[in-house]
């Protein structure tokens, strides 16, 4: 064999390579989507992070403005802390609320933030105060069990909260819920 | 009487352990011994890098069409059966992320490193078996040429080059292939098809490890297929075996080892 031809299907081989592995960290992996520029980065405390991982998306309105840095737990309020990554070219104001959604019913949790209103913007290191924990099935239907069994009266007051402002009163329910599930067991 | 009897023959059965053992461990030893001469005497191979361009030839590009055809096919049938499992629990959309975590974790390098044990290191095997029985090799030492530097050193980073590649084609490949069956054929959604994939493979976690595990299968498979040539008795029947042997000790050497980096990177 010529060693030019060896030389050029040895040339088109190691191309093929090449594209391939381009083709699966554009097209396969995640090299385009991750790609977030400069971030700066805030945390928020949760009761329960459910399975949210590192890497985990932040998402607002559905669009990923940030992937979640990393989870740790504090032993003074035993709650979680968890630290997100926001694009700098995103800018949320100070009363943002962070909540813990599941994508589909079996997808996997990432960070919802919804804006409020405040004036001044959240900063590098700023904490966000208003959080809603992961859903927890097994509370659910602890606290769908026990509002069966009660009076219509405080479940006709629950969907009224909901239905008026659904994240500020969300915390609150779930918090209530709580107690009120361990008290049915 | 019957007591000397017994006693010959538990000293029989543990000679033969004995015997097995020993030479097990020579093996060992003298294919390791050939692994570092081998990097010890690959200067040539670089700065003559025809000879590696011949050899990557022989290896990596005659393997090609395998790799894509048994690629295409692998990815098809996992489309086919990975959709007849989600569809039960309502989740046909994570079709293309079981193909392409499933391709480029496992299947990709495990299945193109079976392949190329059986293509490209029988062929090594032979032709270095033949060349020691037809004493091309001690003819280049006559000569003054190391055999390791001329004809194993090249082969050897030919297989190294080339392995990474054929995996990272078979796993590309594979994808496409379960692409046409979910897509078109199944009628999957498109862009949830990619979307999911993408969200769900990792650069570093999924596609570097499996880069590294090709890596190190390609290592693994060629030095096998290298040792057993140059180790073979110089008859037909010594090359024939050690041909055979080539193909056991790397499927066996590539299934363990793919667990063994398995557990280490989904642990680290």
């Amino acid at each position: 064999m010529d060693r030019t031809t060896i030389d050029l299907w040895v040339g088109i081989f190691v191309a093929l390579g090449v594209a391939a592995l381009l083709g699966l960290a554009m097209k396969v992996g995640n090299l385009t989507s991750s790609k977030i520029g400069e971030t700066y980065s805030v945390t928020a405390a949760f009761e329960n992070v459910g399975s949210l991982k590192p890497q985990s998306p932040v998402k607002s309105a559905g669009v990923v403005v940030g992937r979640v840095d990393n989870i740790r737990f504090d032993s003074k309020s035993f709650e979680a802390v968890v630290t997100i990554k926001i694009d700098k070219r995103y800018a949320f104001p100070k009363d943002t609320f962070a909540n813990i959604y599941t994508a589909g019913l079996l997808g996997e949790q990432y960070v919802g933030l919804e804006a409020g209103g405040d004036d001044e913007a959240l900063k590098n290191g700023d904490k966000i105060s208003k959080t809603q924990d992961a859903v927890v099935l097994e509370k659910m239907i602890s606290q769908f069990l026990f509002s069966k069994a009660s009076e219509s009266d405080s479940k006709t007051k629950e969907g009224d909260a909901a239905s008026v402002s659904k994240p500020a009163d969300s915390k609150s329910s779930s918090g209530k819920s709580t107690e009120l599930g361990d008290a049915a067991f | 009487m019957i007591k000397s009897n017994l006693l010959v023959k538990i000293t029989r059965i543990l000679r033969g352990i004995g015997k097995r053992m020993i030479e097990r461990t020579w093996r060992l030893g003298a294919g390791a011994r050939l692994f570092f001469l081998t990097i010890i005497y690959s200067g040539e191979s670089f700065r003559r890098f025809h000879l590696t361009l011949r050899e990557i030839y022989f290896t990596g590009v005659m393997s090609m069409m395998l790799i894509i055809v048994s690629g295409f096919f692998v990815g098809m049938v996992l489309a086919l059966q990975g959709y007849n499992t989600l569809q039960k629990y309502g989740s046909s959309e994570a079709i293309g992320v079981l193909v392409a975590l499933s391709l480029v974790r496992e299947l990709g390098p495990v299945v193109t490193a079976l392949l190329f044990a059986g293509r490209a290191g029988t062929a090594i095997t032979a032709e270095i078996g033949l060349m020691k029985t037809t004493e091309q090799l001690s003819a280049m030492e006559m000569m003054a040429v190391n055999p390791i530097a001329r004809v194993i050193a090249p082969r050897f980073w030919a297989g190294l080059i080339s392995m990474p590649i054929l995996a990272t084609v078979f796993s590309m490949v594979g994808i496409l292939g379960g692409y046409l069956v979910a897509v078109p054929l199944i009628g999957v959604d498109d862009g949830a098809f990619w979307s999911q994939m993408q969200a769900n493979v990792d650069v570093r976690a999924d596609i570097v490890n499996g880069l590294i595990k090709s890596l190190v299968f390609g290592i693994v498979c060629t030095m096998i297929a290298l040792f057993e040539g140059f180790d073979a008795p110089p008859t037909a029947e010594g090359v024939s075996r050690a041909t055979t042997r080539t193909v056991v000790i790397s499927s066996f050497a590539v299934l363990g080892l793919d667990f063994v980096l398995t557990s280490f990177m989904l642990v680290v």
